[in-house]
């Protein structure tokens, strides 16, 4: 269990470099659905939000976690359909 | 029920999904795709957490992700393309606020010191993006007003905050309780922290802050992910954090300046160009049809102004006609055009127009003596040759398209007011610029009715 923290930080090491290589391969005509996109992933809080809101936990923690899971909807529902309606725009000549 | 090790595989997957969504995203072709990909690994990731033991409770649940689903479903669905950016940062900050809630939350658990600094992390960092992105959202949709507002004690109380944020660190790491005042200490202090970072940039800037606080929305889920010990938040975090940093690069560079200028300077500040002066040379709708007509090769430069005056349909009819008429049309775009970045690709997209005909600021600089014309559609600043001549311009070293370079250059400008910047534009004085005069959207038409006779 001590070791712990320093697996997650091998993994937050790992998931940044591939981050940096993934994203500087985007062209700037997409960054903004890049930007909308990458925002719905960041909403991935969501799945904390759940459990703690579905937790029997103490104190406030249900009903922190239930606005949390509001908020991560928001942000994961909006943010895929949002990117989605933009991409659907982007059309080659021709199509 | 399924067991954490079969939730922890399945958060692999999703985690797979997220890569191969951004990674798909890199070419307009397939990048619906990669959305759709993406989504399906957010839905796997759900639906799992939802299965998993953890789940003893369900309707605050249901409740709040309807809740949830309708405000996103209506709020993508009715957003003008105008206002993405506002969009995008108000969703930045349900993402910060989601994670500042988590971590709260996860104080209820066990009471670690890993968990308490790691709590403090994400009650920070998400505090951070929910207020800074309620600012930018309030600058970006004019509802505060968008100027940059610098005070004199400004770094002083930005260092006070500062000390006082890691002195209640140190203090709740110490004894960390769900209810203690000193964690309602660090909330108030990250809110407040949030506020002061964006406060000092305005205008032209806020590509940048809406770029940073999208890397702060994914350093937040990432800390959170360390305080509930969760590699799916971890990983997916980083990824976004990253998108963000890079996407704050860019813009940095296209503006020339560093990440530390445009966070503490306040543009403008500094302004101490030489006044330009000079005879501009007006043109009417009429002379500049002919000018076109016989063009072989046009180039549109559009910036913000385009999309407040609406023309990017009549620009898209006028794009058509050209090439009708045997020219070569494209739309050349700065980095930093538009209030977000890649603001102007969206706009000119949802015109029609193909994205083909999109081409970034070094393609078009490349072969910008080749140009025949260059229409300049309310952009001012990323056209102002001032950037590489004048060292005196706050705007000097700026990467700028060069339409001075083309053999005609129209300006489309409603007066002689000028741009976002305070900074004057040679550009206007130059012996191959002609000024058209006028709302853009009725000049544009007015091209395009000339063309139809």
């Amino acid at each position: 269990m001590e070791l712990a923290p320093v697996y997650l930080a091998f993994i937050l090491m790992l998931a940044i470099f591939l981050g940096f290589e993934l994203i500087s391969k985007v062209p700037a005509t997409l960054h903004t659905p890049l930007m909308s996109g990458a925002n719905a992933i960041s909403g991935i809080a969501i799945v904390g939000a759940l459990l703690a809101a579905g937790s029997k936990m103490p104190g406030l923690a249900p009903i922190l976690g239930a606005v949390a899971v509001t908020f991560a909807t928001i942000n994961v529902v909006g943010g895929y359909l949002v990117t989605d309606r933009m991409l659907g725009m982007f059309k080659k000549k021709g199509d | 029920m399924m067991d954490s090790v079969a939730v922890n595989l399945a958060y692999i997957v999703a985690a797979a999904l997220f890569v191969f969504g951004l990674k798909m995203l890199g070419s307009p072709a397939t990048a619906r795709r990669g959305n759709a990909l993406s989504a399906a690994g957010m839905l796997i990731a759900v639906v799992v957490t939802l299965l998993s033991k953890g789940i003893l409770e369900w309707h605050w649940i249901a409740v709040a992700m309807l809740v949830g689903a309708v405000i996103g479903a209506l709020a993508a669905r009715l957003v003008a393309m105008t206002s993405m950016p506002e969009m995008v940062a108000l969703f930045n900050g349900t993402g910060g606020a989601a994670s500042l809630l988590v971590g709260w939350a996860a104080l209820y658990g066990d009471g670690s010191t890993f968990t308490a600094i790691t709590v403090t992390l994400s009650v920070l960092i998400g505090g951070v993006t929910l207020s800074g992105s309620i600012l930018a959202w309030g600058k970006l949709s004019e509802a505060f007003g968008s100027r940059a507002v610098v005070f004199g004690a400004q770094r002083f109380v930005n260092g006070l905050i500062l000390v006082g944020l890691l002195a209640a660190g140190v203090l709740f790491v110490m004894q960390p309780a769900p209810d203690s005042p000193v964690f309602f200490v660090i909330l108030g202090l990250a809110l407040l922290l949030g506020v002061m970072a964006v406060l000092p940039i305005g205008g032209a800037d806020m590509p940048v802050v809406i770029s940073l606080l999208n890397s702060y929305s994914g350093l937040a889920a990432c800390a959170a992910g360390f305080a509930i010990n969760n590699n799916i938040l971890i990983v997916s975090g980083s990824l976004v954090g990253a998108a963000g940093i890079i996407l704050t690069n860019i813009m940095c560079k296209a503006m020339n300046r560093s990440l530390a200028n445009v966070l503490f300077s306040g543009f403008g500040a500094v302004a101490t160009a030489s006044k330009v002066e000079g005879e501009v040379k007006p043109i009417n709708a009429e002379d500049a049809y002919l000018i076109l007509e016989a063009a072989s090769s046009v180039t549109f430069v559009p910036g913000y102004g385009m999309a407040v005056a609406q023309a990017q349909h009549a620009v898209h009819e006028l794009g058509e006609l050209l090439e009708g008429n045997g020219c070569e049309v494209t739309f050349a775009i700065h980095p930093v055009a538009g209030r977000m970045p890649g603001h102007m690709n969206v706009l000119l997209a949802e015109a029609s127009v193909p994205y083909d005909q999109l081409v970034e600021m070094e393609d078009i600089n490349r072969r910008m003596e080749t140009v025949d014309v260059a229409v300049v559609i309310g952009a001012n600043d990323v056209v102002n040759p001032a950037a590489r001549q004048d060292e005196g311009s706050p705007i000097y070293g700026m990467p700028i398209i060069n339409v001075d370079h083309a053999r005609t250059v129209f300006v489309l400008k409603r007066s002689m007011a000028s741009g976002f910047a305070g900074v004057d534009n040679p550009l206007f004085f130059g012996d191959n610029t002609r000024m058209l005069f006028g709302d853009a959207k009725a000049s544009i038409m007015g091209m395009v009715a000339q063309f139809k006779d």
